[in-house]
């Protein structure tokens, strides 16, 4: 702990040297509770606290640039912004193009949501976000996969009855359950897919990845990155 | 923006609408539209002139000159529009940031192309990395008018090419025989004449460019129909102004907002057309001399 926080002191300090150092984080802000345009129209909820509190520990100064998904991978390599920090799964596919830092959330389940109980998730249309692990797995477990480029586009395909259920992030449906009074219900159990959420960057750009990375872990460690979670996902959701 | 809207969650009826259309995020949505109206005033000029330049290109007796303005028109006008805003839009970004490297980072040794990735150094960067926000919107808005004056400018130099041509080469010929020289031919019959043969084809583009404005939001503007679909998407309880899906009632607020900007443009080109008909010795004109009669 002593070494850590001495590191996280050291980097502070040699961040302060080149404090005019900018870091434009990109992000979908569509994608609440993890990140979304508030009634202000600045981004909000728990990535950008999260990515606040890191580059503060990390002492640079960060710029929110919402960009969206479809693209959110090839404008970072074209270096519209540096890190991505959108909810994106670390996974071996990503890992190939970005280099991801560790991850700023845990595992957690996706689910399926549909109009009934017994909504068809193994043989009729399922829907989910294009270029997400979640379009991937429906692809390959036999399902009709209908994609589409917003997350809120998936729900609103189940609403009008285009696909029978979707398939998304378990925090990310959760509201949209609690929220539609009894219109929407978890189908089946939830799957585990992906390694946790983490921030991607350009692979050529170590030295940025390896301060958010120290930056992570010290929020990892002194439970703040727990704090964050409970207050966006609730008491019950998984923590580090 | 008012004194009651402090708590949103505890409003209700009339109170909330009023206070939920003057959020923040409402506010920006309105001033799109300036965006959008923007694009319009600087596209279309911009395209104008890109147009004059390719149809005067088109008819030059330099070779060269010729084919240069041939190739533009053929090349932008055969490619469809998205394909061309596409590639152009990271072609040119990359192309200017390119240059930039080349004269402030003459010593940087790092390739700039590392597989996918495109690497400038830092300072290369336009806009640089340190900069506001809005600087990046407004590069990124200059890329898309520019972008919009190419393959516009293209379809103008072809409308503007045929008018030039469809002037009656007997005007042209009383001109020269009272002396004048070809340029003067040009700037006294030819330019003031061909505004009538091109207006019905410029009409047409305008129209079209009016309708095209939504391409902005694919090249990352944030114009009308980016905060229509942010705006209309179904909202939880994370929003201060949850509700369902709204995509419907603000995508026919587009749908008329459009209506009305083509339904102004459709006025005023009309009455435009009238005063360049006046006069001439085409159907439409002689059409309006009978009926002073």
């Amino acid at each position: 702990m002593k070494k850590m926080l001495l590191a996280t002191a050291l980097l502070a300090l040699t961040a302060g040297a080149s404090a005019a150092q900018t870091v434009r984080l990109g992000t979908e802000g569509g994608y609440p509770p993890f990140n979304f345009i508030d009634d202000a129209g600045q981004v909000a909820g728990f990535e950008r606290e999260v990515g606040d509190e890191l580059c503060k520990r990390a002492g640079l100064t960060c710029e929110w640039v919402v960009n969206d998904w479809d693209s959110i991978i090839p404008n970072l390599q074209s270096g519209n912004y540096d890190a991505i920090i959108a909810g994106m799964s670390i996974t071996p596919e990503r890992s190939q193009v970005v280099s991801f830092s560790q991850n700023y959330f845990p595992p957690a389940a996706s689910s399926f949501v549909g109009l009934s109980a017994d909504a068809d998730i193994h043989g009729g249309v399922v829907a989910a976000q294009v270029g997400t692990i979640q379009s991937a797995y429906v692809a390959q477990s036999g399902a009709t996969l209908l994609e589409f480029p917003t997350p809120d586009e998936t729900v609103a395909a189940v609403r009008n009855g285009e696909a029978v259920a979707v398939l998304a992030d378990h925090d990310y449906l959760v509201p949209h359950v609690a929220e539609s009074n009894g219109e929407l219900v978890f189908v089946g159990e939830p799957v585990s897919i992906g390694g946790g959420i983490g921030m991607a960057f350009r692979q050529s750009d170590n030295e940025l990845r390896e301060k958010f990375d120290a930056a992570i872990t010290s929020m990892k460690e002194d439970g703040t990155l727990n704090a964050a979670i409970e207050k966006h996902f609730g008491p019950d959701s998984t923590k580090f | 923006m008012f004194n009651f809207c402090a708590d949103p969650k505890s409003l209700e009826g009339f109170s909330w609408l009023l206070c939920y259309l003057t959020s923040v995020k409402h506010i920006s949505f309105y001033w799109s539209f300036l965006t959008v109206l923007v694009l319009l005033a600087v596209a279309a000029p911009s395209a104008l002139l890109f147009g004059f330049g390719g149809a005067l290109a088109a008819r030059s007796h330099i070779p060269p000159l010729r084919w240069l303005g041939k190739l533009y028109t053929a090349m932008v006008r055969g490619v469809p529009d998205i394909v061309f805003f596409m590639f152009f839009i990271i072609a040119l970004d990359q192309g200017i940031e390119w240059m930039k490297h080349q004269i402030v980072c003459p010593d940087w040794t790092e390739p700039i192309r590392q597989g996918l990735e495109f690497r400038v150094c830092p300072q290369a960067k336009v806009p640089l990395g340190s900069s506001p926000q809005i600087w990046h919107q407004v590069y990124g808005f200059a890329l898309a008018v520019f972008t919009f004056a190419i393959v516009f400018g293209a379809f103008a130099a072809n409308v503007l090419y045929g008018a030039m041509n469809a002037v009656p080469r007997a005007q042209l010929e009383t001109a020269e025989s009272y002396g004048m020289t070809p340029r003067q031919v040009f700037r006294r019959i030819l330019l003031p004449q061909m505004w009538t043969y091109a207006l019905p084809g410029l009409s047409n583009l305008w129209m079209i460019l009016i309708k095209s404005t939504p391409l902005l939001f694919l090249l990352g503007v944030k114009d009308i129909v980016y905060w229509a679909r942010e705006l209309g998407s179904a909202k939880t309880q994370a929003y201060a102004y949850p509700h369902p899906d709204w995509r419907l009632w603000y995508f026919l607020f587009l749908l008329v907002a459009y209506l009305c900007m083509t339904r102004v443009s459709e006025t005023l080109l009309a009455r435009l057309a009238r005063r360049l008909n006046h006069g001439q010795a085409t159907a439409a004109g002689e059409a309006m001399r009978r009926a002073t009669q």
